[in-house]
């Protein structure tokens, strides 16, 4: 009998402390699938981030540095001058990114460095509790907007692939969603091109997943996917905006 | 052969961290250090190094705690409110003990204060700045060529205590020109060599190894304390093998000075003044700042009635100096700060008025 669908080497073999329902270890997965079809998970440098998926390198098979509160692109833009053919790349949530870590993200982008953001963006903050995120939708509500996101009072979401995707640097831009298996698949393909791009060293690779919180949200999973869909595609819309000539 | 040059501070500081070896520079610019950053701009890519100016201090400070981490040697520099912002990384440098020479350029505070130089930045280097239990081990040098020194044997000592080295100059040594012999350089130097010597280096497992993986993260309160404490020996190490200093004159001094860097410089010029109306003065000139160099303090003769810190504070290192006589003598201050230097009249002029 052949196997159709097999663990992937990347993941080692070890319960993670994600709660039920999140998206968190489909990222995961998605990312070292990539490495490991294309052999390079032992040339692989991963930077986690503060926030769920701080215990990333719990999970993932490769080398790993914890990165303080929203410096993943800072750190990882030291390593990638050190091992300037390593597969680096940065695992980040949307507090960690687009708040705290929205000058490193923007200026790693700017310089157009080589290495590849994984952007998880659930529109809300996990670890701490369901506060509000950079990209918390209008009038969503999190225990710091329990009336729910006044853009009069607490501004209007952050659209980081419509931003990046202006400047020079980034060349690869793509926001995916994780709530299908189509567009689970589509997410894969674009981690994919994504690594491609920093093999080919053509500059600062950046893919946005959608993802959900149930827990958080207050939602069950299968209600989270719908609100997901309903709500959040409309203001993050699922496309790829940047893709360079060199990479299919 | 050894090569003399006239060479200003900011310069020789950044030439005596590559011929240490450091070819990973990030800085931002700050006075007074900007000809740090600028020089290592120039001439860390002819050496076969990487500069890079960084966004802010804080990047500047994460950039340097990936490339440690990913086993490069990497010198950074900035001026006091500048290594404020750099407290962050150099608290999770502590912690993944990584190692990484910092250069503090120091000048006057609190807050944006000025660019002439200071001495108040003692607490922010000695006393953490970061959260959380952690040491920087601390140098004060008190001219070009002993900075030069001290950088140069700072990477050697930051690999072998895996912590963050911080030398402690001011805007007075970083501007000025002083003749200098370069120290050596490392001709076998390779990144190959020095990755031997850190199995820890993120590099990619290359399927050989188990994956490295380089946390400051401890959610058990258990593993945490461990990992403090583990730390900690290192410390305890430290304290016993780095305190060092220099003494002058303790022999029938009257009155014995505690002054670092530049203050000791004016100190030395103010004994001479005091030497000829008569007055005996010793100085204990402490080259480490952390661990502080209690033990010369011992040497410290029985005709010593006063023992005084100078410095360009309002008083910070005289808390070293307190706890280090243990009450045995009077402890007082002359100081001047927010930029102000102390002349070597001022000293004199201050010190009689003790008497």
């Amino acid at each position: 009998m052949r196997a159709i669908f097999e663990y992937t080497k990347g993941m080692r073999d070890q319960e993670t402390h994600y709660c039920p329902g999140c998206t968190h270890g489909i990222a995961h997965r998605l990312i070292m699938e990539v490495l490991e079809e294309k052999g390079k998970l032992g040339e692989a440098i991963g930077i986690s981030p503060v926030g769920c998926s701080i215990l990333a390198h719990q999970y993932m098979d490769v080398d790993m540095v914890e990165a303080a509160h929203g410096r993943a692109p800072a750190v990882a833009t030291g390593i990638k001058r050190v091992h300037p053919d390593a597969y680096v790349f940065t695992y980040q949530g949307d507090g960690d990114l687009a708040s705290i870590g929205m000058a490193e993200i923007v200026h790693a982008a700017l310089r157009g460095e080589k290495f590849c953001t994984f952007f998880i963006n659930n529109a809300i903050y996990g670890m701490t509790g369901g506060q509000m995120a950079p990209t918390t939708l209008e009038g969503q509500k999190t225990t710091t907007t329990v009336m729910g996101r006044d853009p009069a009072v607490s501004g209007n979401p952050a659209v980081m692939c419509e931003m990046l995707s202006q400047l020079k640097g980034a060349v690869y831009v793509e926001r995916v969603a994780l709530n299908s298996p189509a567009n689970i698949r589509k997410a894969k393909k674009a981690v994919s091109r994504a690594f491609e791009v920093q093999e080919k060293k053509l500059g600062f690779a950046f893919v946005e997943f959608l993802s959900i919180c149930p827990i958080n949200w207050g939602l069950a999973p299968s209600d989270a996917m719908k609100w997901l869909a309903e709500n959040m595609m409309e203001v993050f819309p699922v496309k790829q905006f940047k893709n360079p000539l060199e990479v299919k | 052969m050894e090569e003399r040059r006239l060479m200003k501070g900011n310069e020789a500081f950044g030439l005596a961290a590559i011929l240490g070896g450091a070819r990973y520079y990030f800085g931002y610019p700050i006075t007074p250090q900007n000809e740090v950053t600028e020089f290592m701009s120039r001439e860390l890519p002819n050496y076969g190094g990487f500069f890079l100016q960084a966004e802010s201090e804080l990047a500047a400070i994460n950039m340097a705690y990936g490339a440690s981490a990913a086993g490069g040697r990497v010198f950074i520099s900035s001026s006091s409110p500048g290594l404020a912002l750099m407290q962050e990384g150099l608290s999770g440098l502590a912690s993944i003990e990584a190692p990484v020479v910092v250069l503090n350029v120091m000048r006057g505070g609190p807050g944006i204060g000025n660019i002439q130089p200071g001495q108040a930045d003692y607490y922010q280097v000695t006393r953490g700045g970061g959260n959380g239990d952690y040491h920087l081990i601390v140098f004060a040098p008190a001219s070009i060529q002993e900075a030069m020194d001290m950088i140069v044997e700072g990477f050697e000592i930051a690999d072998r205590y895996t912590n963050p080295v911080l030398i402690a100059a001011d805007g007075m040594l970083g501007q000025m020109m002083e003749p200098v012999t370069l120290p050596s350089m490392d001709k076998e130097y390779s990144l190959e060599k020095i990755l031997k010597t850190k199995p820890w280096a993120l590099t990619g497992h290359k399927n050989k190894r188990e994956r490295n993986v380089i946390k400051s993260v401890y959610l058990k309160q258990e593993l945490l304390e461990e990992h403090v404490l583990k730390i900690f020996e290192k410390y305890d190490k430290a304290v016993k093998e780095l305190p060092s200093f220099e003494e002058v004159d303790l022999k029938d001094a009257e009155i014995v000075y505690v002054a670092f860097g530049t203050t000791s410089r004016m100190v030395k010029e103010a004994m001479e003044l005091l030497k000829e109306k008569g007055v005996k003065t010793g100085l204990i000139r402490p080259k480490t700042l952390w661990p502080f160099p209690r033990e010369a303090f011992d040497g410290i003769d029985k005709s010593t009635k006063m023992v005084v810190s100078c410095e360009l504070s309002m008083g910070q290192m005289i808390d070293d100096v307190k706890l280090s006589l243990k009450g045995r003598l009077p402890v007082s201050l002359i100081n001047r700060t927010g930029g102000m230097l102390l002349t070597p009249g001022e000293i004199v002029e201050r010190t009689l008025k003790l008497l």
